[in-house]
C-alpha cells in the first residue's frame, strides 16, 4: 500500500510530499512493473527509428530575441502546461480508477506507476520525440505533441498516486451510504469518489507544476541526432539566447517566467485550492479557510454562475442517463473468478516475455558488457553527486528553515517565497552559471554540479519550515521551562522534530536532482560546451546523438538506481522517521 | 501556616497590541501570594487569563506592568525553581520515558551517574516503574501525564505550576491521578513547596486547593478569594463540600455591575456590539427540555444540572447565558430558572418553536434585529457580510465580530429569520431554490 499523500490547505504550512511510496518490500510485481516500462520504452525506440529520416525537413518559422516576442511565447508555453494538466487529469481518473476498482489489474497498475515516477523524465524525450513527430510527418503538431507528452510524465504519476489513495481510503461510511441509495457507479464516481479526492488530488497537481515548468521549457528546444525542433515558447527562446550568447535575453525570459508562474498561481491554482476546500471531509472547525480574490471574483460574476449552472446540470442529467444499481445484487463475480484469473495471468506473461525479449533486443545486440559496466560507473558519479550536494544543502537549509519557522511571522514571509521558488524552472538560470564556468574556466565536474540541486533544494528549506513551525506551543514551553538550550536542544528537540518533513523534503530534492541531472550535467553556452562526468550528460550526450540504445541503456540505470536507492535507502528512512519522530 | 512566600505577584497586568494600534487587555490588577505548603488554584472560564497569568509564573511571556517576585527576586525568564505541567502532556515523542524525563536534568549539566539516579527516583516517585524503556505512544492518557509529573519533578523545583493537567483525561482517570497526587502531596514527598493549579472545574478546585481564586472575564481579574479549610481527604458529598461548590457557582454566575436601571448581558459589549458566543441551537433547547423536565420543573441548581448532564462550566455556561440573553432564562443565585415563554417555548412543537424563537431572537438581540431591519428596507433584500463585519469591528476585533456574526447566522437559520449563503458571503430574505 501507497503512503497517503497528506491534504491540507494551501495557507497552512504542510509538507510537499510528490514521491510516494509503495509499502513492503520490493515484490515480483514491481520487477514485473519495471520490465514492462522499459518493454514499452524499448519498443518506442526500435519502432521509431526506421521513421526517422524523413522528418530532416521540419522547419517553423525562425524564433526572434526581441522580448516584444515574449508573451506570445509565454502564452505558448503556457498553452502546452495546461494540456499536459488537462492530459495528467484523464489519466488519473481513468488510471487510478482502474488500479483502485479492479484488484487484480491493481497489482501491475501500482508498481508500475511506482516505476514510472522513478524514471527520468527527461529522457522519455528523446526516445517519444520521434515517435510523435512520425504520427504527423512533417508538422509542428507531432512535436507540440510530444512536448505536452514530456509535460504529462512529469505531472500524471503522483496525481494518479494520489487519487489512487483517496479511492482506497473513501470512508466505509460514506460508500455504504451510498450503496443503499443504489447510487450507480458513475454518480457514485463523480458525486463521491471524485470530491472525495479533489483536495489531495488539487495538492498534488500543484506540486506537478514545478516539475512541469521545468520539462516544458527543457522540451521546446531539442536536437534529436539530425533533427532540430524549434517549438515558440520561452524555453526555445532561451536555447536561442545561449546559442547567440545573449544574456541580456536571458534575463527577460526569466522575468517573463516569473510572472507567468505568477499568474498561474493566482488565477488557476489559488482558485482551485480555495474552491477544493468545500469537499474536504473532515473538518477541522478553526482551521484557516483558503481564500482567493479570483475565485471570489468567479464566484460574483453571473456569466460565470451561469456557465456552472449549465455544467452542473449536465453532471446531473448524465446521473439520470446512467442506469442506477439493481434493488437487489446477485453475487456473480466469485463463479468467474477462475477463468479470469487464468486470463490475466497469461496476458502478464506474454507481456513479460514480450518485454523481456525487447530489452533484451536492444542491449545485448547493441551494447557490450564493458559499456554497461562504464554507464554503472557513471551512475555512480552522479550518485555521489547527488548526495553530497543534499548533504550540503541540507547543512545550510535545515538551521536555516528551523530558524524561520520557530518564528511565526519569518514563516509566513519565507513559506511562499520557499514555494515560488520550487516552481520556477530552474533551468532558465543555468545558462548564467555556464557563463561563469566557460568565462572564467571552472572545473566544469564540481562547478556544473551545483546546477543540479539549484530548483530542488527548496523542497528541503519549505519542508523544514513546516515541520518547526508544527511544534506545538506547549513543547516549546516545555523546552523553556526545564530550561534546554544550545547543542541540547538541536540534539533532543529541533532536530528530531523536522526529520519527518526534512526527510519527505529531501526525497523530492533527491529525486529532482536526478532529473535535473540529464540537463545540468552537459552546457553550453555559445559554440563552447561544458560537461561534467556522470550519467546524466550520457543520456544527454546519447540524445544529441539519436543514439537510441545507448538512451535506453542510459536512462534503464538511472531508473533502476532510482528506484534501488529509493527502496533501500529513503524508503526506510521515510518510514522510521515517520514512525518515531511524528509528533501527533 | 504561613511560613515562606514562595511567590508574590503585584498589581500584574498584561496587554497584547492589537493591529490597529490599541491593546487587547487580557490580565488586569492582578494581586497574588503563594505561601509555602499551600496549593492555590486559579479557577475561571476560558479566556480569563488564568493560563496568561501562569505563563508569566512560569516567565515565558513577560507581564506589561507590575511585578512577579520569586524568593524576593523578579521572574526574568525561566526560573529555575519553578516547573511546569502542561495540558496536553507535551512529552517528546521520539525521546523514551526515562530520556523525557531526564532531559531537564542533561540541561543543567549534571553528571552522568546524577542524572540516572534523581530520574529514577522520580519515576519511581510517581508510579511509573518498569515505564522506562517505553515511547510515549504505548502509553495511557494517564501514564503520559504521569511522565508530565516525573518530568516537572526530578528538577527538584520549589513550585509547581500545573495548566490544568486532568481536563485532557477520562473522569476515572483523572480522579486516579489527582488521589496519587494529593497523597503525595499530604505525605511531602514530593521536591515541591508549593502549587498553583490552573482550572476550570469547580469541583476539582475545592477538591484539591487551599486557596481558590476566582476569575472573571474582559478583562481577566480576580473576582473573589475563597479559603478551603476543610481537612484532606475531602470527600465530594460532604455537606460542607457541596456548600463550597454552591458558593463559588454563585460566585461565577453572579451578574456584572453595571449602570442601575439598564439590563446588563453577561457578553461583553453593548447593543449591536456585544461580543456572541456560538451556541448551537440544539443545545439551547436541549438545556431548555432538560431544564422543563423533572426532577427540574423549570428551575435548576447549576451544580446539579452540570453532573445531570455531565458538562463542564466552560461547556454549561456559554449556553445558561444565550438563554438569559434570548430572555428564555435567568441565571441568578447559582439557579438557572426558566421564564414563562421559556417553558412555552419547552412545551411547543416544532412550527411553534421556531416562531417564538425568531421573537425572541429579533427582540433581544441587536445585531439579528439590525440585519433583519437593512434586509427588509433594501430592494433586493440581500446584503453582503462584510457590510456588518465592519460596523461590528468599531467594537470589537476582527475575529470576534466574523464569530459574533456566525453565531447569529447559525440562530437565526434556525429562526428562518434571515438566510446566508458562505460562498457569496450574502445575507438574504429568500429561501435557497
Amino acid at each position: 500500500m501507497p503512503v497517503a499523500i497528506e491534504q491540507g490547505h494551501y495557507g497552512r504550512m504542510k509538507r510537499f510530499e510528490p514521491y510516494v511510496f509503495l509499502r513492503g518490500l520490493a515484490t515480483r510485481w514491481d520487477v514485473l512493473a519495471f520490465i514492462v516500462v522499459f518493454g514499452l520504452i524499448a519498443f518506442m525506440a526500435e519502432t521509431s527509428r526506421g521513421l526517422f529520416a524523413p522528418l530532416s525537413q521540419l522547419t517553423t518559422t525562425p524564433l526572434s530575441l526581441d522580448p516584444r516576442h515574449l508573451p506570445e511565447y509565454a502564452a505558448r508555453t503556457t498553452f502546452r502546461m495546461l494540456a499536459g494538466l488537462v492530459l495528467s487529469l484523464v489519466f488519473t481518473l481513468t488510471y487510478a480508477t482502474w488500479a483502485a476498482k479492479s484488484e487484480r489489474a491493481g497489482k501491475l497498475l501500482v508498481p508500475i506507476l511506482d516505476i514510472l515516477q522513478s524514471v527520468p523524465i527527461y529522457g522519455f524525450l528523446s526516445v517519444t520525440v520521434v515517435f510523435f513527430l512520425s504520427l504527423t510527418p512533417g508538422r509542428v503538431l507531432g512535436a507540440e505533441f510530444d512536448s505536452i507528452f514530456v509535460i504529462f510524465t512529469s505531472q500524471a504519476w503522483n496525481m494518479a498516486f494520489s487519487f489512487y489513495q483517496s479511492l482506497r481510503t473513501v470512508p466505509t461510511e460514506l460508500i455504504e451510504a451510498a450503496e443503499s441509495f443504489r447510487l450507480s457507479p458513475w454518480m457514485r464516481f463523480w458525486q463521491l469518489e471524485v470530491p472525495f479526492g479533489l483536495p489531495a488530488l488539487i495538492w498534488n497537481m500543484m506540486l506537478s507544476m514545478s516539475g512541469g515548468w521545468f520539462f516544458v521549457v527543457a522540451s521546446e528546444s531539442i536536437s534529436v541526432g539530425h533533427t532540430d525542433i524549434v517549438l515558440p515558447g520561452v524555453g526555445s527562446y532561451i536555447a536561442l539566447a545561449i546559442a547567440q550568447k545573449n544574456l541580456g535575453a536571458i534575463g527577460w525570459a526569466i522575468l517573463t517566467m516569473l510572472i507567468v508562474i505568477l499568474l498561474y498561481d493566482q488565477l488557476l491554482f489559488r482558485p482551485l485550492v480555495a474552491w477544493v476546500d468545500r469537499f474536504r471531509v473532515e473538518q477541522e472547525p478553526g482551521a484557516r479557510v483558503p481564500a482567493s480574490w479570483a475565485l471570489t471574483m468567479m464566484r460574483r460574476s453571473s456569466l460565470i454562475h451561469a456557465a456552472t449552472v449549465a455544467f452542473h446540470s449536465a453532471v446531473l442529467w448524465t446521473s439520470r442517463a446512467v442506469k442506477r444499481t439493481d434493488a437487489v445484487e446477485a453475487p456473480s463475480v466469485v463463479h468467474t473468478k477462475r477463468s479470469f484469473d487464468l486470463l490475466w495471468v497469461s496476458v502478464l506473461v506474454i507481456a513479460v516475455v514480450l518485454g523481456l525479449w525487447r530489452i533484451g533486443a536492444v542491449l545485448i545486440a547493441n551494447t557490450s558488457v564493458k559499456e554497461a559496466g562504464q554507464v554503472a560507473g557513471l551512475a555512480v558519479l552522479t550518485m555521489l553527486r547527488v548526495f553530497i550536494l543534499i548533504a550540503l544543502a541540507s547543512l545550510i537549509w535545515v538551521p536555516i528553515g528551523v530558524w524561520i519557522g520557530m518564528r511565526p511571522r519569518a514563516a509566513q514571509i519565507a513559506q511562499p517565497i520557499a514555494q515560488f521558488l520550487a516552481a520556477f524552472p530552474a533551468n532558465l538560470l543555468f545558462p548564467i552559471a555556464v557563463y561563469g564556468i566557460v568565462t572564467w574556466k571552472l572545473n566544469a565536474d564540481i562547478f556544473l554540479s551545483p546546477l543540479m540541486i539549484l530548483g530542488t533544494q527548496w523542497y528541503i528549506l519549505f519542508n523544514v519550515i513546516a515541520g518547526a513551525s508544527a511544534i506545538p506551543t506547549e513543547m516549546r514551553y516545555v523546552t523553556a521551562n526545564l530550561r534546554v538550550t544550545g547543542w541540547l536542544w538541536w540534539r533532543k528537540v529541533a532536530l528530531p522534530a523536522v526529520l519527518p518533513f526534512y526527510v519527505t523534503g529531501a526525497i523530492t530534492a533527491s529525486g529532482g536532482s536526478w532529473n535535473a541531472a540529464v540537463i545540468a550535467e552537459l552546457a553550453s553556452w555559445g559554440k563552447t560546451q561544458v560537461q561534467a562526468r556522470g550519467l546524466g550528460a550520457y543520456i544527454a550526450e546519447a540524445t544529441a546523438a539519436g543514439d537510441f540504445h545507448r538512451i535506453v541503456l542510459g536512462i534503464g540505470t538511472m531508473s533502476l538506481f532510482v528506484v534501488v536507492i529509493n527502496r533501500l535507502f529513503w524508503r526506510p528512512l521515510y518510514y522510521y522517521a515517520e514512525r518515531k519522530y511524528r509528533l501527533t | 501556616m504561613n511560613t515562606t512566600t514562595l511567590l508574590q505577584c503585584t498589581d500584574v497586568r498584561k496587554a497584547f497590541p492589537k493591529p490597529d494600534g490599541a491593546e487587547l487587555l487580557v490580565l488586569d490588577g492582578m494581586n497574588l501570594d503563594l505561601h509555602e505548603g499551600q496549593i492555590v488554584g486559579l479557577l475561571g472560564r476560558s479566556g480569563s487569563g488564568k493560563s496568561t497569568l501562569l505563563r508569566l509564573i512560569a516567565g515565558l511571556a513577560e507581564p506589561t506592568a507590575g511585578e512577579i517576585m520569586y524568593l524576593g527576586h523578579p521572574i526574568e525568564g525561566p526560573a529555575a525553581g519553578i516547573a511546569m505541567v502542561f495540558q496536553s502532556f507535551a512529552l517528546f515523542p521520539w525521546l523514551t520515558v526515562f530520556e523525557n524525563v531526564a532531559l531537564g536534568l542533561e540541561a543543567q549539566r549534571l553528571p552522568r551517574a546524577d542524572i540516572r539516579k534523581r530520574s529514577l527516583a522520580a519515576i519511581d516517585l510517581i508510579g511509573l516503574d518498569g515505564f522506562e524503556s517505553a515511547y510515549p505512544r504505548e502509553l495511557s492518557g494517564g501514564m503520559r501525564q504521569r511522565v508530565g509529573f516525573a518530568r516537572a519533578l526530578v528538577v527538584h523545583p520549589n513550585i509547581l505550576l500545573m495548566d490544568e493537567p486532568f481536563s485532557a483525561l477520562d473522569v476515572l482517570t483523572a480522579e486516579n491521578l489527582r488521589t496519587d497526587f494529593l497523597d503525595l502531596w499530604s505525605e511531602g514527598r514530593m521536591p515541591i513547596k508549593g502549587v498553583i493549579l490552573v482550572t476550570h472545574n469547580i469541583e476539582e478546585a475545592v477538591l484539591m486547593c487551599d486557596r481558590i481564586l476566582v476569575f472573571g472575564s474582559n478583562p481577566g481579574r480576580i473576582l473573589s478569594e475563597i479559603k478551603v479549610s476543610l481537612r484532606q481527604p475531602r470527600n465530594r458529598l460532604d455537606p460542607s463540600f457541596r456548600e463550597l461548590v454552591e458558593r463559588i457557582y454563585v460566585e461565577m454566575t453572579a451578574r456584572p455591575k453595571g449602570a442601575t436601571g439598564v439590563r446588563q448581558e453577561r457578553f461583553p459589549g453593548l447593543g449591536i456590539g456585544s461580543i456572541l458566543p456560538q451556541v448551537s441551537t440544539n443545545l439551547l433547547q436541549g438545556l431548555i427540555e432538560a431544564v422543563a423536565a423533572a426532577p427540574f420543573n423549570g428551575k435548576a441548581d447549576l451544580p446539579e444540572i452540570a453532573s445531570d448532564l455531565q458538562m463542564e462550566i466552560d461547556e454549561l455556561f456559554p449556553v445558561a447565558e444565550t438563554l438569559q440573553l434570548l430572555r428564555f432564562a435567568e441565571l441568578e443565585g447559582g439557579d438557572l430558572k426558566l421564564s414563562e415563554e421559556g417553558m412555552a417555548f419547552a412545551q411547543a412543537d416544532v412550527d411553534e418553536r421556531k416562531r417564538i424563537f425568531m421573537r425572541h431572537l429579533l427582540t433581544y438581540v441587536p445585531l439579528a434585529a439590525h440585519i433583519r431591519r437593512v434586509l427588509d428596507e433594501r430592494a433586493s433584500h440581500s446584503a453582503r457580510k462584510s457590510r456588518f463585519i465592519d460596523e461590528l469591528e468599531d467594537f470589537m476585533s476582527e475575529e470576534e465580530a466574523d464569530k459574533t456574526l456566525r453565531a447569529v447566522v447559525r440562530w437565526s437559520r434556525y429562526a428562518e429569520a434571515f438566510a446566508y449563503d458562505d460562498e457569496n458571503a450574502m445575507f438574504s430574505l429568500e429561501n435557497p431554490t
